[in-house]
């Protein structure tokens, strides 16, 4: 056997599976989302119309899909910020020297990560509770009134914030972790010469070495963030007041629920749109700030 | 002046190893509260102030779980899709990165172009007419339907083929004069090269697919068939106020990925890295 057959055999098992199960749908979702496919047409294929980019244009005309848009700008907004932060304070603290048993913490940081979302969605409602939570009870004890954290339209979403930021952070810990190694010694060394204070030292050698690390990261974390689906769904069912409705949670309840597949589809590639917009805007950021 | 460094150490000292153990506390707590509570009385836990721990240990919510939820059920399902797709993705995915590092053919540079592109499509794009091409196929409500999805990665033939790089060509070269065919070189020689990436494969694809929330809700309507995250939020929607058959039912969705990934930790996080920095 020839090697160029060898390659062709060997990568062809992944590759046809990868076509098949994932191109050809992506690209058979851009035409399904120009259809109007809905239950009826999925009875019977005779019922479904080309409606062009009627489908679109309606849902730029649907308040529902404009409050998903924003719950989900809002959660990565505020979540992506947060999370990339507290993945970096922990990882600044492991890193450190003065800390001891590191390899035990890193291990209690990262747990959280392996673990399911809808099984811990579920404890973290429970913490949430309003009459029974730990959260409330422990606030009680610097004089907060109990809050309806779930329940009240200004705090859903800010408590699946935090949620996130409690199950994601361990993972971009890990790839700071690995970039503050990366920083050779000798610059810290001949800061310190200069009389560099620490937080000197952090602004002016961490940051700008870890600058490719936090471009890699935050177009990680945005693109998860952007998926947010499983947290509404076990937590609060996309309410109170529909506050924590996200873009995917639409399109689930769009073509899962009610099977306007069409419609569903038309909601995926807008936020396809939408993810590849904010990306490439941050990388073109990042080239002029001369961050690779 | 030495005696007030040697202070100013002592106290940042004792602020990085606090900050450590408050983020530790905060990070293990909830886990550690879900354990608890599983082990309540049902109804003890619905109390203010919450209880730390049960007055009276039981494993009432666990026999309850498996005898009247169909909680073995879920698990086997789980096990089984879990098992399933991490053999199948863990072959094609090995076969395919192999290939992209060692094996010249006519294209390979253009075709691993095309694939890193595609990384930037959420899956969620493909969901709506997967589901109508597997309806179509009869796989839906069937494991097939939820394997079928996870089977070859575009991370898997990326992690594989980074590693599979540093195989030496002349290794295989001499396999090739001493007239050993492709399969045999791949089982014998490859195989046994890639042996760390192949753990760290095999982890990634097994959390992933226990893990996985939205396509096996979409694609196993029968509930006899439902995952564990699966049947576990359908739970929660009917049992909102039973909190402590829901921690239980946590418990056993979570123990198993946790403890393979503590048996496991090291091949995990290298995995996570190849992945991210690298790439």
């Amino acid at each position: 056997m020839k090697a160029s057959t060898a390659g062709y055999l060997f990568a062809a098992p992944a590759l046809l599976v990868i076509a098949i199960f994932f191109g050809v749908p992506v690209l058979a979702a851009l035409a399904l989302s120009l259809t109007d496919f809905d239950i009826y047409a999925l009875a019977n294929l005779d019922n479904l119309r080309f409606v062009g980019l009627h489908n679109y244009l309606a849902l730029l005309q649907n308040p529902l899909f404009w409050k998903a848009l924003g719950n989900t700008f809002y959660f990565v907004l505020v979540g992506v910020p947060l999370s990339i932060a507290v993945s970096l304070a922990a990882a600044l603290l492991l890193h450190s020297r003065l800390g001891r048993f590191k390899p035990l913490f890193r291990t209690a940081f990262f747990a959280p990560v392996v673990t399911t979302v809808v099984a811990v969605a579920v404890i973290w409602r429970y913490l949430f509770h309003t009459r029974y939570g730990l959260v409330n009870w422990a606030l009680s004890f610097i004089g907060i009134d109990p809050v309806d954290w779930l329940g009240d339209p200004h705090w859903a979403m800010p408590t699946i914030i935090l949620f996130a930021v409690w199950k994601n952070f361990g993972y971009n810990m890990i790839i700071f972790l690995a970039g503050l190694q990366a920083i050779p010694e000798d610059l810290y060394e001949a800061a310190r010469i200069d009389g560099a204070s620490t937080w000197r030292q952090f602004r002016h050698v961490t940051l700008p070495m870890l600058g490719p690390v936090l471009l890699v990261v935050a177009i990680l974390t945005l693109a998860g963030y952007f998926q947010l689906f499983a947290e509404p769904y076990v937590m609060t069912q996309g309410g109170p007041l529909e506050s924590t409705v996200s873009v995917l949670y639409l399109m689930y309840e769009e073509g899962f629920k009610w099977w306007n597949l069409g419609n569903a589809s038309a909601v995926a590639f807008l936020l396809f749109a939408l993810m590849t917009a904010i990306t490439s805007g941050l990388l073109w950021l990042a080239r002029r700030k001369g961050v690779e | 002046m030495s005696g007030s460094t040697a202070m100013d150490v002592r106290l940042a000292k004792t602020i990085v190893n606090g900050l450590l153990i408050g983020l530790a506390v905060l990070s293990l707590a909830p886990l550690l509260w879900m354990l608890s509570v599983s082990f309540m009385q049902p109804g003890e836990a619905s109390s203010f102030p919450p209880p730390l721990f049960s007055s009276t240990p039981t494993w009432h919510n666990y026999d309850e779980l498996f005898a009247k939820a169909g909680m073995g059920r879920y698990l086997l399902n789980s096990f089984l899709i879990a098992t399933f797709t991490m053999l199948i993705a863990l072959l094609l995915n090995t076969m395919a990165g192999y290939a992209f590092a060692k094996l010249q053919f006519a294209g390979r540079e253009r075709i691993f172009r095309v694939l890193l592109g595609a990384l930037v499509i959420p899956g969620q794009v493909a969901m709506m007419p997967l589901f109508l091409m597997l309806k179509q196929m009869g796989l839906i409500n069937s494991y097939a339907g939820a394997i079928v999805p996870g089977m070859a990665g575009i991370f898997g033939i990326f992690l594989v083929r980074q590693y599979a790089r540093s195989i030496p060509d002349e290794l295989l070269e001499a396999a090739r004069i001493d007239g050993a065919g492709e399969f045999r070189i791949f089982f014998q020689i490859v195989l046994p090269a890639l042996k760390p990436i192949l753990v760290t494969l095999a982890i990634f694809s097994f959390l992933g697919a226990w893990n996985d929330f939205m396509w096996p809700l979409i694609v196993l309507s029968d509930a006899n068939l439902h995952t564990l995250p699966v049947a576990l939020a359908s739970l929660s929607r009917e049992h909102v106020q039973d909190n402590e058959l829901m921690m239980a039912g946590s418990v056993v969705t979570v123990l198993p990925v946790l403890l393979l990934f503590l048996v496991l930790q090291r091949h995990y996080l290298q995995g996570l890295l190849v992945g991210s920095v690298k790439g």
